[in-house]
This record gives C-alpha cells, structure tokens and sequence, in this order.
C-alpha cells in the first residue's frame, strides 16, 4: 500500500481542475457540475465550492446517479440507488462538468452519458477526475486530471474523503507491477 | 434475495432497502425520466390465474418502465383456465426464458409451489396467493405511510395503524402485520369477531371489535374489502349492519386525529366498508398508493432483477 | 407345489424370551428355545423381534375405480413389506363397495393376488351419500364376511341415519367405523383451524369438527346398545370424549394414524400437498395426548389410513390436491420410533394395538392371534436395531404420496409369513406367491 496524493495534493488538485474549468469555458454562467456518487458527488460539491468563491458567485451543482444505466448490473450483487438531484437550470444547452473520484474502465462515463442523455441535451459535456488509472476499455478520455496514476490492473486504487472516511487521501493497495 | 413469497422473506433493512430505492425512483419518475434501461433484455412474466387489472397493470407498467419485456398471460382465454396445471405452466414459462414471473392465484401458497419445485429458474414474486399474502401491497403501504407520517425516519416506529374489516379473507392484512409491526409500527385489527381467523391472537397486532374507540387513537386507518357474498356465509347479518359498526363514514372520520390518514388497497365498496366522501377526500391517499405502487414495484423488480447472481463477478 | 417350511431362529417372541419356531403347513408346528430342522429353510433372527402378522383396519386400496393410483395386488405387496398379513379395504372405491358384488371383486382381488388377506369394508349407506343403507346384510353373508361398514371419506353426518346403522348392524355383529367430520363446520377446510392456519391463509379445519361426531356417536352406541369404532382420532378433545365414554361402558373401539402420532400441522407452512390429509394434521398438543391415549388403551389400534394418490393430484397448489398419504411401508417404523423408542409401548402392546385388536374388532378370526403352537404363521419380524432411509421412488405402492421421504426411521421390517408362506424375506418382498 502506498499514499499516492496527501490531503495537500488533493486540495491543490480540486483547486487546479476549478480554474481550468472555468478557464476552458470562459467562466462560469453556463456552466452546470455535476458529481456521480457517491465520491465523485461529493468531489463536485468542493469543485463548485472553489469555483464560486473564484467567480464571487454561485455555481449550479448537483449529483447524478448512474447505477440504473450501468452495463454490468448483472455481473454484482444489487445496489443500493443513490440520490439524483439536477439543479433547478437544469442542463439544457449548458456546459456539463461531470465529476468523479477515478476513471478506471470508462464504463461509469458511458453509462452517465446515458443518463444526462435521459435528462436533456447539454451543449457540452466535459469530465473532470481526481485520479486517471488508465486501462480504458470505451473510448472516453477526461478533460481535467488531478493526478495520473499508472497502475497494474491487480491493483485498486481507493480514494477517501472527509465527507466520508474522515480522511483525504488516495492510496494504492495491491501488488505493484 | 430471489424470490419475494412473503414478508417473511425479508429483514426490516430489506424492507427499508427497498422502500428507500423506491424512494429514488420516484424522484426519477416525477421528472422528465419515464424510462431506464435497467433491465433490458429480461423478461417479465405476468400470470395472473386470478382477475386483477390493477396489480397486473401496476407490476406492467413497473416492468417497462425498467425496459423489461412484459408477457402478460391471464386466466380468461389461456391454458390455466383449460385446466393445465400450474407445473405445466410454469414449465412453458421456463421454456420461453422468464427471468421472473409475477404471479396472482387463488390458491394460498401458489406462489411458494412455483418456487420451491424448481418448476423454472427465474424469480417469483408474489402478486397475491389467496388469502395468504400480498407483499408489494404491503410495501406500497408502508411507502404511502412513511412519506406522509414518517417525518423522515426510514422506518415506521411509533405509528399506530388500525387495519379494518375483513382481516380473515385478506391477504393484504395479512402482508401488512407483518411488514408493518417489523417496521416499528403498531398494528390494531378492527373486524367482527366472525372475519378474524383462530389464531390471530399470535399475530403482531392487538385486536379490537370497536371501531370508535380506536379512531381517535391511529394515525393511519386501512380500510380493507368486504364482499357483499360474506353475508351468505353467515359472517354479518347485512351489509347496513356492516356499515354500522365498521365502516368509515364522514361522522367517524371527523374523530380522526388532524394528521391521520384513510387508505384502502381496492377495489373499493363505495358505500359499504368505505363511503364516497371519505373515500375522496384529502385525508384520503388511495389514488396515491395507486401511484406509489408503480414506484414500489419497480424498486422491488430492481432488487430482485438487477443484480446478477452472487458468485459472478465477486468483484 | 413345494411346501414351505421355515424355521426361525433366535428372535425374540414380542421383543421378550428369544424362541425358535418352525413354520409348516401354514402353521407354527412347534416353538422351543432351539428346534433343528434338516428338511426347513433356516432363517437367524438373532436381535429381531418376533411379532404376530399386523392387520390393518383403515386401508384405501383404490380397486375397482382408480387403478393408476393402487391395486388390490400392489397394495398387498406394499402390505407384505409394512409387515401386514391382512388388510381392510375401504369401501370409496368406484364403483362404491356397497353391494355383496363389489365387496366379493375386491376379497377375490385379494385372494388371487395371495400376499395377504384382503377384508373389504362395507359401506354404510350407497354410494357414500349418507342417505340410504346399503345392502349391509348381503355384504355381510357375501364370501368377503364383511363386518366393518364405513363410509370413510364422508362422515355419516344424519343423526338417524347413524342410528339406524349402528341399530342394523347389530343383528351381523358388525360394527360402524365412523369418519368424524362435521361437514358443515369443515366447508371447504384445508388443514388444522389454528395458528399455523392463520398464518398460512388455508381455510381452518376445527377440532371441534371431529369431536361433535365423536361425542354424538358415543351417545348414540350407548343408546341402542351397538358397537362403533372411530377411525383416525386426531384431537387431544377427542381423546378426551373417547376415555369418558369407555369409562361408562359404551363399546366403542378407536384408532390412529401412524401419521398422526409424528407429524403436526406445522409442515404445512412448506405448502407441500403431501402433507394434506384428512383428517388434517393437528399440534404437539394433540400428538403427545394421542400417544398417551394409545400407550393407555384408550385409543385401542393404530391403522394406516394408506390414501395413496398419484402424483398430478399432489403436484399441484395445495387447496387443489387430493387429501392423504401412503402409510402401509412405513406404519411399524413410525410406531416403533414414536411409541417404542419413548418407551410407552413395549412390543406386546405393539402387537396387542397392530395385531390382536383390530383384527378383534373386524372380527377376523384367522388373524392376530397370539404366537402359539397351532396359530396359523401369520408372522412379522422387524429388527429394531436397524434404521432404514425413506425413499418414496422405492415404495412398492403404486403413488409415492409418502410424507417421510428422506426421513431416517427405526426398525427394519425384514420378514413377513402370511399363512406359512414367506412373502417377504430379507425385507425383500418376493415377485410373485406361489399358491
């Protein structure tokens, strides 16, 4: 097991993804973030924290639940549906930040497209991730990195948060390539 | 979880898993979201040996909803009615590939044969056995009653529910004790001394004979159907008689507490266990547990259907 | 023809002094501590138990009418292997046995198929419909002798219709075996009106069904003076009447079920038809004081009710399977693990309850009789030590409606001589009896 981002790394990474965000769109007013629980809700959450404090004003958040779209339902035990809430603006013509903790497979990606596709038509839809492990199986590739992580597919990669593990910190557990 | 047969199957934190998913899916369903891919490419069997447009359109529209594909196959005009038997049947089912069959039957305990014989692979739910049980009517319930009395506690804990008339014919009392004492609830049976079962004093509920004197002290009162046939069999003299003693009218709701509510699962005797201004009005959830059943059944078909099996995939 | 001559070595005369007999001529022709033999076929008993040939009272063998579910012939082997020498076969056959013609079909069927002795039951009233006699005194002087009159399966519900009976059966010295079941309060019932029931939603059957028709028949016997025999007492209630009424004298004779002294209503809950029966199964409650009952005399015999029915009518939701379940193959083992290994009977009181007094009551009288020198060899061994596993694809009857598959039961049946003819040896009941 090994640290691979303090609790200092990840706070500058969330600021940094925050200005290149709005630095990429110009600022803030059209855009809408939204995180995918539960991590990745809670990372959106400090995103648009950041970027409203930047910006003097507030940034429409809000989280999307993915686990009805998923490809590989099949394949586990029942999950447990987590909240979705869309801002009231809605997504419609806007830009849509789509946050989450790691991307891994691209699979979660491909299945919040299809349930932002259920939701309206944003006019972009961008992805922000804390940590890129690489080993994508869709095509699907993020705008904003915190941190890429090279790892060996026997490994996982396991993200906490204060909101949650009372922690920050990201970890690498598993054998090492 | 396979099957759902009984409320029995479940532990209080099933029971909560599922009302709070079907928490969820209601928020998704009163936006713009009418339909999920969730269960795309399963199949959805709906036998109904036994009439009830309400419950086979509830479980149907839930099972589209998750973009299941539906096969509805009724008593009238099928092979049940021709006198196959329920084996042969669901071994039909088992040959067309039915990830899950809903199944309504007269018989108390058709569901548990369907499941026990390994007549087929797939998931049975329970969409009422005779006068056994009737679990997603029980769940809905609880739904309907957690949103309006819950004050956003998960389970039911502290609500006093009066379950009214014909509690021995009822499958629907039947699944509620259970599902609702589980839940923290407390449960009275109010009923002529005739349509309660022997037995019922083993039940997770207090009985009472005298509707009046529990109004004043329930927070939900659940009306359940009389028959007008009872009377035949001697268990009330008449329906006015019926009415009299146990059936809710304007002058008994008034004693209702503020914040109570009247439910009903349906159909409805407008007139004998229920009369029509009650029945419409704001106390009244009835249309709402119509609403709510969809919502409930979808998160049940979730629990049941979503998931692969366990050994797959562990990770 | 060969004659067939056995000796038997070393069991145990009623579980009691151990005893060689020799077998001849459809007789024991002699029994000593040890008796040799060159000309007889040498069969060691050492560790069995030597029992008088078990007669059944209460047995549906399903001919004439339903021949896909029993014969007379398998369920006589089925019979042999319970350790039966004779069987009572009820009258709810199709044609119903209400005439001298049936009851004579039926005793014939018995004879040719040669394991046992089949007795018919005479019915009460024709067809079963409670309304007429039936031809009581033909069936009576028919070859079958009948004795028993039933109508098992219905209650002889009419008052007078069962005064009448008990009354006419006098001048045979017959008996009414009544089944004790008031139709009006058993409308439609499924299974023991009680907890279980309420749970389960299945339509109750209450005690007080059976205990109404007991405590009236009671009256009635004593009235005219006649002797009526309950079949498959159930309730701890009905016990209760059934005491009462020996103690004022009134002759009434009762049985039970083998599955009656085991299982209770609780197996319903699996929702499994094979454990419909009626009369339903009841509580602990019930079982434990119909046991007692049996242990003390009041409930006089144990008789099989074997209701044996095919497999579409049992796979099937449970308020549309027939009622019953086989009991021929298994009747000894669940006495000896319900009444034996409690120690409430020892095997003389077996032998009194499955031998000696229902064949008293039927009136058989080449059967149990006690193991003497000069009775016929009608003669059963089972080996207490010995469990056995249930198997229901194993069973020699016809349907498979066991309620004990999978059930490891004591004591092993292993020989049954039915009139000094071996029908079972080795509890290999053999193919085929040579007259």
């Amino acid at each position: 097991m090994s640290v691979a981002l303090s609790a200092q790394d990840i706070s500058r990474a969330l600021t940094r993804i925050s200005h290149e965000i709005l630095e990429k769109n110009h600022g803030s007013s059209e855009i809408t973030v939204l995180g995918i629980p539960t991590r990745g809700a809670h990372l959106a959450a400090r995103i648009a924290a950041i970027m409203s404090s930047i910006e003097g004003k507030e940034i429409a958040h809000g989280t999307l639940d993915i686990t009805l779209y998923r490809d590989d339902l099949r394949l586990r035990a029942p999950r447990a549906i987590m909240p979705t809430s869309i801002p009231p603006i809605g997504i419609q013509g806007r830009d849509v930040i789509l946050i989450d903790d790691v991307l891994y497979s691209g699979r979660t990606i491909r299945a919040a497209l299809d349930a932002l596709g259920e939701v309206g038509r944003p006019r972009t839809v961008q992805l922000a991730v804390l940590v890129d492990r690489g080993h994508r199986q869709l095509p699907i590739r993020a705008d904003f990195v915190g941190k890429n992580l090279p790892t060996s597919e026997k490994q996982s990669v396991r993200v906490s948060l204060t909101e949650i593990d009372g922690v920050d910190e990201v970890v690498i557990e598993g054998e090492t390539n | 979880m396979r099957h759902l047969l009984s409320i029995n199957d479940l532990s209080a934190s099933d029971a909560i898993g599922i009302l709070d998913t079907a928490t969820e899916l209601a928020r998704i369903n009163d936006g713009q979201v009418k339909k999920l891919p969730t269960l795309r490419g399963r199949t959805i069997v709906n036998l109904f040996a036994e009439d009830s447009t309400r419950t086979r359109i509830s479980f149907e529209a839930a099972a589209k909803r998750l973009s299941a594909d539906v096969i509805n196959f009724s008593a009238k005009g099928s092979s049940l009615s021709k006198g196959e038997s329920l084996k042969d049947t669901a071994q039909t089912l088992q040959a067309m590939g039915a990830d899950a069959v809903v199944i309504r039957h007269s018989a108390s305990g058709a569901a548990q044969r369907l499941a026990d014989l390994e007549w087929m692979s797939g998931s049975v739910i329970n969409a009422g056995d005779g006068t056994h049980e009737h679990p997603s009517q029980a769940l809905l319930d609880a739904f309907t009653i957690r949103k309006h009395l819950g004050k956003g506690a998960s389970d039911l804990k502290g609500l006093r529910i009066a379950i009214v008339g014909d509690v021995l014919h009822s499958r629907v009392a039947r699944s509620n004790v259970l599902l609702l004492s589980m839940l923290g609830a407390d449960v009275v049976l109010v009923a002529p001394p005739t349509l309660l079962p022997v037995g019922v004093e083993s039940w997770p509920a207090t009985i009472s004979y005298d509707f009046d004197s529990v109004i004043p002290n329930v927070d939900v009162i659940m009306m359940l159907r009389v028959q007008q046939e009872r009377m035949i069999d001697l268990f009330f003299p008449n329906s006015r008689e019926y009415s009299r003693y146990f059936g809710l009218n304007s002058e008994r709701m008034s004693a209702m507490a503020k914040h109570a509510i009247v439910m009903h699962p349906g159909p409805m005797n407008r007139g004998l266990e229920i009369a029509a201004d009650v029945a419409d009005s704001a106390r009244s959830v009835i249309v709402e547990q119509v609403t709510n059943g969809v919502n409930v059944r979808m998160a049940i078909l979730y629990v049941l259907l979503a998931g692969g099996p366990l050994e797959v995939g562990s990770n | 023809m060969t004659k067939q001559r056995f000796l038997l070595k070393g069991g145990k005369i009623l579980g009691a002094a151990s005893s060689d007999f020799l077998i001849s001529n459809g007789r024991i022709e002699a029994m000593a501590e040890s008796i040799s033999d060159e000309t007889a076929t040498v069969i060691d008993l050492k560790g069995s138990v030597v029992l008088p040939g078990l007669v059944d009272l209460h047995t549906h063998l399903r001919e004439p009418g339903r021949e896909d579910s029993e014969t007379v012939a398998s369920a006589s082997r089925a019979g042999a292997k319970g350790g039966f020498t004779a069987l009572s076969a009820m009258a709810n056959t199709s044609p119903v046995a209400d005439t001298a013609g049936v009851v004579e079909q039926v005793y014939r069927l018995g004879q040719d198929a040669g394991f046992l002795d089949v007795f018919p039951i005479g019915a009460v009233t024709q067809g079963l419909k409670g309304e007429q006699l039936s031809e009581i005194g033909a069936m009576a002087d028919s070859v079958a002798r009948v004795r028993v009159f039933s109508d098992d399966g219905n209650c002889v519900f009419d008052p007078l219709v069962m005064r009448r009976a008990l009354e006419y059966i006098k001048k045979f010295d017959g008996v009414i075996a009544q089944h004790a079941q008031e139709p009006r309060l058993t409308v439609g019932s499924q299974m023991n009106e009680g907890i279980i029931s309420s749970k389960l939603g299945l339509k109750g059957w209450p005690a007080i069904a059976e205990e109404a028709i007991i405590a009236r028949d009671v009256l009635l016997a004593d009235h005219v003076q006649s002797r009526l025999h309950i079949c498959h007492v159930t309730t701890a209630g009905g016990v209760e009447i059934i005491r009462w009424a020996k103690a004022r004298g009134i002759q009434v004779t009762a049985e039970v079920t083998p599955h009656h002294l085991l299982l209770t209503d609780d197996l319903a809950s699996s929702y499994d038809p094979v454990f419909k029966v009626n009369p339903p199964l009841r509580t602990e409650h019930d079982v434990m004081a119909l046991r007692e009952a049996l242990a003390d005399g009041t409930i006089d015999i144990v008789a099989t009710d074997h209701a044996p029915h095919t497999s579409e009518t049992k796979d099937c939701e449970w308020a549309q399977a027939s009622f019953g379940m086989i009991g021929l193959e298994t009747a000894l083992s669940i006495v000896t693990k319900t009444m034996v290994e409690s120690g409430l009977l020892d095997w003389a009181g077996v032998a009194q309850r499955m031998s000696l007094a229902p064949a008293a009551i039927g009136r058989y009288t080449n059967h149990g009789q006690e193991l003497a020198v000069g009775s016929p060899a009608h003669i059963t061994v089972i080996n207490p030590t010995k469990s056995w596993v249930v198997d229901r694809d194993l069973v020699l009857s016809k349907s498979r409606n066991t309620p004990y598959h999978g059930y490891e039961l004591p004591g092993l049946v292993t020989h049954t001589f039915f009139g000094g003819r071996s029908t079972m040896i080795d509890s290999k009941v053999i193919d085929r009896v040579v007259q």
